[in-house]
């Protein structure tokens, strides 16, 4: 391993994987995934995807990356021969998902000082889609470069790319540890602050009266399983390249249970802030709360503003710094996670040092970003990007990760045996059933509707060649490079276990 | 008010989630985590062990 930083101890590790974990979804996609499906009973599926999903490949992951202390395509090397290319494919995974999610991270940047002075005045729509990212509306992809997202964005990647250079202790862990708790306390005071809205009650209402009916339909446990696999960071590198950081002996399921139960807890705070403000919204407006209620860009960036012009005042723009500030935290922890996993990936196949990979492939990253999407098309190519590298990407490769590890290369029990091994809470015949069975019958569902869904309905209004590129086309060049990679061969003494060096060590 | 029904899931969901969360942590604190070689001053790094 090249000049490679571990983490300190489990703490810095807990943080560093919070952070990664909470991200953009759990603040603006899981209160109204909870509230479309069931209220209040959603909690009953969500629960039960946690605990049969969701904490099992999270406890898959670390094993992986803890037992063969590598990257991610180093570890599933080290696991089964054939199964490098599955690394390879989750590294262009975290390639593509960086440079864009960068972007977002941009906008809430400048959201923060919009929000101290309304910019948008009154029609929040109209100014994030024309005014603000100058969006033609065209389905190309153009060098129309737009100054205000441009340097803000370029910021992203300079910080990001500092976090890396300082190392996983002195840069990841370091910022989670400060990051993380300061989220804590913004989202607190975001909770103190709706709660307190006029109309927040009818807002609570909507989100946490249970709909029992919702829980005999199908697609709500989808919902549910969707929600909890792309909320907790796994299946796409993060987690293995992040376990490889820790010393031998670390309680790995005790720490991942407590990971992902602050993931969680992170998103029902955010549910109740966020649906207190809608509460509030949709009585300023007159409007029944389903008119309001939204996710993604459209809560972020067109509800919020609305919710913050309501309230009016320093309350109006303190409430919106705070929102707009949380999302940048949260988006800064996950994104560095993101980008790790490439370059650790690219440290451990090349042997180039850290600075190297910062610079060359850090730096490739942050310009093609640059390159593609702060532009006037920029939020097209972005939406189709998102679309396929989640649901194709994400999802595909977490079918086939589970797949492999308990059908292909049968090892399940090794894995298990490794975890009891170092850690307290100990897994057996459940946790290999869940990852065996319910796993890939769920992932595999939900994998298989959305091609149904995006092959007969393709998506939306974009236009079928513009899908075909972006969409289809780049997940599949994914899986391509991703073979292609694995075949390289890997730099003398690369694939043997080397003493991970003591922090500082270089 | 809140409503009955929602009052309950909310008291429901915090504390299934957030009670999971404590057990994790107090689950966590009772299971340090073993040195890795002899550390006396719990630097992270290894002491000489004493020669008696």
């Amino acid at each position: 391993m090249s000049e490679r930083q571990q983490f300190k101890g489990r703490r810095a590790f807990i943080f560093a994987a919070i952070g990664s974990a909470v991200g953009l979804g759990n603040i603006w996609r899981f209160p109204y995934v909870a509230y479309e499906g069931g209220g209040g009973a959603f909690i009953i599926p969500y629960l039960v995807a946690l605990l049969t999903a969701g904490i099992p490949i999270l406890f898959m992951d670390y094993a992986i990356g803890h037992k063969y202390r590598g990257s991610a395509p180093k570890s599933w090397r080290l696991l089964g021969r054939p199964a490098e290319a599955i690394g390879w494919w989750q590294v262009g995974i975290s390639f593509v998902i960086a440079v864009y999610y960068a972007v977002v991270i941009a906008w809430a940047i400048r959201y923060v000082g919009f929000s101290a002075t309304e910019e948008w005045g009154d029609d929040p729509e109209g100014f994030f889609g024309r005014t603000f990212l100058q969006q033609s509306g065209e389905f190309a992809v153009g060098i129309e470069w737009v100054p205000g997202v441009l340097i803000p964005l370029a910021a992203v990647w300079l910080f990001a790319l500092l976090v890396h250079r300082a190392g996983m202790q002195n840069g990841i862990a370091r910022i989670a540890q400060v990051f993380i708790p300061l989220l804590v306390v913004i989202f607190i005071a975001l909770v103190i602050q709706a709660v307190r809205l006029p109309g927040a009650i009818e807002g609570l209402n909507a989100f946490f009266t249970p709909n029992w009916a919702a829980l005999g339909d199908a697609e709500v446990w989808i919902a549910a399983y969707g929600q909890i696999f792309f909320s907790l960071s796994i299946a796409f590198g993060i987690m293995i390249t992040y376990a490889a950081h820790l010393k031998r002996k670390t309680n790995l399921t005790g720490s991942g249970l407590v990971v992902a139960f602050s993931n969680s807890g992170f998103e029902i705070l955010a549910g109740i802030a966020v649906f207190s403000a809608l509460g509030f919204l949709a009585q300023s407006q007159g409007v029944a709360i389903a008119e309001v209620a939204t996710s993604g860009p459209g809560l972020a960036f067109v509800a919020f503003p609305s919710i913050i012009s309501s309230i009016g005042g320093g309350l109006g723009a303190v409430f919106g710094v705070l929102f707009f500030a949380a999302l940048v935290l949260a988006g800064i922890t996950s994104l560095v996670s993101i980008v790790e996993v490439v370059l650790t990936a690219v440290e451990d196949k090349t042997g180039i040092s850290r600075t190297t990979s910062v610079v060359a492939v850090g730096g490739g990253m942050a310009v093609i970003s640059l390159l593609l999407f702060p532009t006037t098309t920029g939020l097209n190519l972005l939406d189709v990007v998102d679309q396929w590298a989640n649901n194709f990407g994400i999802v595909g490769a977490g079918l086939v990760s589970v797949i492999t590890v308990a059908w292909g290369l049968r090892r399940l029990r090794s894995l298990g045996d490794h975890l009891n091994e170092i850690s307290s809470f100990r897994v057996g015949a459940p946790w290999r059933v869940m990852l065996g069975v319910v796993s890939p019958i769920v992932i595999g569902v939900m994998f298989i509707q959305w091609l149904i869904t995006r092959i007969t309905e393709g998506y939306g209004d974009v236009p079928a060649g513009y899908v075909n590129i972006y969409g289809w086309g780049l997940a599949l060049l994914l899986i391509a490079l991703a073979v292609v990679l694995s075949l390289i061969p890997w730099r003398s003494g690369a694939l043997h276990d080397e003493p991970v060096r003591a922090k500082g060590d270089r | 008010m809140m409503d009955t029904g929602a009052l309950i899931m909310m008291v429901v969901t915090l504390l299934l989630i957030w009670g999971g969360l404590v057990a994790a942590l107090l689950h966590l604190r009772g299971h340090p985590d073993e040195p890795e070689a002899y550390d006396i001053d719990g630097d992270g790094r290894p002491d000489s062990p004493p020669s008696t």
